[in-house]
């Protein structure tokens, strides 16, 4: 490339990404370092007093505050349970669908979709109805099934409340897994499944020995989405517990926004904002790693 | 299949009817909202549900449409509904997004896909370090920077920071590879200008890319309820997300009402995504391709 060349495709390639780099500085990397930067201090939402420099007096709170505690055994128990069972659950749903006709694929591609879709406002809110201890459907069925014998408030139990909450982001993470495992699915190389079928391999070798080694990289990306969405569940704590009975649903991203827009306490908060994306950073890492290694 | 034996087709059947069974309970949700809100109070507020309303009513919906009401748009005289007025800003909120997202992110996809120059690698580097951080984490500092910018509980609030999240770049990144290098090439010698190149030969191939996207951030702008809480506040600002987790808080059991304002949310965003649903697949999947 010539000199001349060279330097019109500099500035070609940078007046190019200019309007994107203002709003991706502007409103991700500025916000990131202001993120780590005011969890040394004490700062709060009003902007006229100055900020305390604090060292590191926010983290070491941290690890003293049962609340955080609570938030933080709470989220990983909803990481542990519905990554893994995320993941499951899309694949085997993709698998039985992917060989479908077309109508049918996009069918059951957009029923379990449809979670996601409707938004999580009115699906929460749609829960919180079902959930009810008087009138919601689940006392209902339960009870004239036999299966519990007086109505049980679901979302006001410590007992049950995580799992309720568990229970509807699942209902809201599968759908992207099974679109992507749809799509790496039907990319596996047929020629290799089909030498191994005249082979005589059973379906089950077929699948952990020439396709599970090629949709790994989907599997991949879906543990890493995954586990980045469980470590974010908010608006179905916020609407439908605040984090009770007793802190029961308090997660992380729940506690975050509280420190900060109800106790104006910004610092602090941010505190746990980087203690939670090195959290998600470093099981990122691992999921990464183990991938790699097989 | 020759190989298919008793217990295959067995599987098939069997996996078949727990595939029927799971789409019911995943349509069903949704279609409690849009019965529900068709229901009267009293059959709302009963223990037993009835599976499908014996009468319909209208009340909710009046009712959703009866409440507060605030200026049409911006602060003219003409007052609306306060659930038609959170819908329009909505709207708005996500045909901006969608609109500044796919001019600025396929003109930076490009750039990062075809033009070669100092920096290059190590700003591609940041964007997919920054997609794989917690986008809500950064939303606190967030708040405080929008205040000091003046633009807290204002609509452009939940615009500007969903326009900076780089999936957009990433994905259009993925789209522009598939370019071939003579064709833009070819345009050069003819003497284009670099933008001319961009509208009239890298824009029309990437077509497919950019309805990707634009599907997909429209979608999840609509949605994105943890930014608009943070953002917004008065009544004629709050979008229809909002609107309904606020009326809610308010009359926590008034289903009826509730069920009619989450159909409001709900119904558009669906219909939106049906009509799209193609492309919307293909955004998801090109989005996975590690590049």
């Amino acid at each position: 490339m010539s000199p001349e060349l060279r330097r019109r495709e500099t500035v070609a390639g940078y007046l190019f990404l200019l309007p994107s780099l203002i709003f991706f500085v502007g409103f991700v990397v500025i916000p990131m370092v202001m993120c780590v930067v005011t969890s040394f201090f004490d700062a709060t939402m009003d902007l006229n007093t100055p900020d305390k420099f604090i060292w590191f007096d926010n983290y070491i709170e941290l690890w003293q505050d049962p609340v955080f505690l609570k938030g933080l055994t709470n989220t990983l128990i909803i990481v542990l349970v519905s990554v893994p069972f995320t993941c499951i659950f899309s694949l085997w749903v993709a698998s039985a669908i992917y060989k479908m006709r077309e109508g049918l694929l996009s069918f059951f591609r957009i029923v379990f979709y449809l979670p996601v879709v409707t938004g999580s406002v009115a699906v929460t809110v749609v829960w919180k109805w079902m959930y009810n201890n008087y009138y919601g459907i689940f006392n209902y069925v339960l009870k004239n099934t036999g299966i519990i014998s007086k109505n049980i408030n679901w979302l006001g139990n410590p007992q049950y409340a995580l799992w309720c909450i568990i229970l509807i982001l699942l209902t809201t993470s599968v759908g992207q897994p099974i679109v992507l495992y749809v799509s790496a699915l039907s990319n596996v190389d047929n020629s290799l499944v089909e030498a191994a079928e005249v082979d005589g391999a059973t379906n089950t070798q077929v699948f952990w020995r020439i396709k599970w080694p090629q949709i790994m990289p989907t599997t991949l990306y879906i543990l890493i989405i995954t586990t980045i969405n469980s470590f974010q569940c908010f608006a179905l704590i916020q609407l439908l517990t605040s984090g009770g009975p007793n802190y029961a649903t308090e997660t992380v991203m729940y506690y975050i926004y509280y420190t900060a827009f109800k106790l104006y306490r910004f610092g602090y908060g941010n505190a746990m904002g980087v203690i939670l994306a090195i959290f998600i950073g470093i099981l990122s890492a691992v999921q990464f790693r183990l991938a790699r290694e097989k | 299949m020759s190989k298919d034996n008793g217990s295959s087709v067995a599987y098939k059947i069997f996996s078949f009817v727990v595939l029927i069974i799971l789409a019911f309970l995943f349509i069903f949700p949704l279609y409690w909202i849009l019965t529900g809100m068709f229901k009267p109070p009293a059959v709302i507020n009963s223990p037993t549900p009835q599976w499908w309303p014996h009468e319909w009513t209208m009340r909710n919906i009046t009712e959703l449409f009866s409440r507060r009401t605030a200026p049409l748009f911006g602060e003219i005289a003409l007052r609306v509904p306060g659930a038609l007025r959170w819908l329009i800003n909505t709207v708005f909120m996500a045909i901006m997004a969608m609109i500044l997202t796919c001019i600025t992110a396929a003109m930076a996809g490009y750039a990062l896909a075809k033009k070669r120059f100092i920096g290059r690698a190590f700003l591609f580097s940041l964007i997919v370090a920054a997609m794989a951080l917690p986008k809500q984490v950064i939303l606190v500092p967030l708040v405080r920077e929008i205040s000091a910018l003046g633009l807290y509980d204002n609509i452009w609030a939940v615009i500007l920071p969903t326009v900076g999240w780089p999936f957009g770049v990433f994905l259009m990144k993925q789209f522009s590879e598939g370019i071939p290098g003579e064709m833009i090439e070819a345009a050069r010698i003819d003497g284009a200008s670099e933008f001319r190149t961009f509208t009239s030969v890298v824009v029309p191939m990437i077509k497919p890319g950019i309805g990707a996207l634009a599907i997909f951030t429209f979608i999840n702008s609509w949605n994105d309820y943890f930014l608009q809480l943070i953002m917004l506040t008065s009544n004629s600002n709050l979008t229809i997300s909002l609107g309904i987790a606020t009326m809610q808080a308010e009359n926590s059991t008034d289903f009826g009402l509730i069920m009619a304002g989450a159909a409001l949310a709900a119904v558009p965003i669906i219909i939106v995504f049906l009509l799209f649903q193609k492309y919307f697949t293909k955004g998801i999947t090109m989005g996975a391709v590690k590049g």
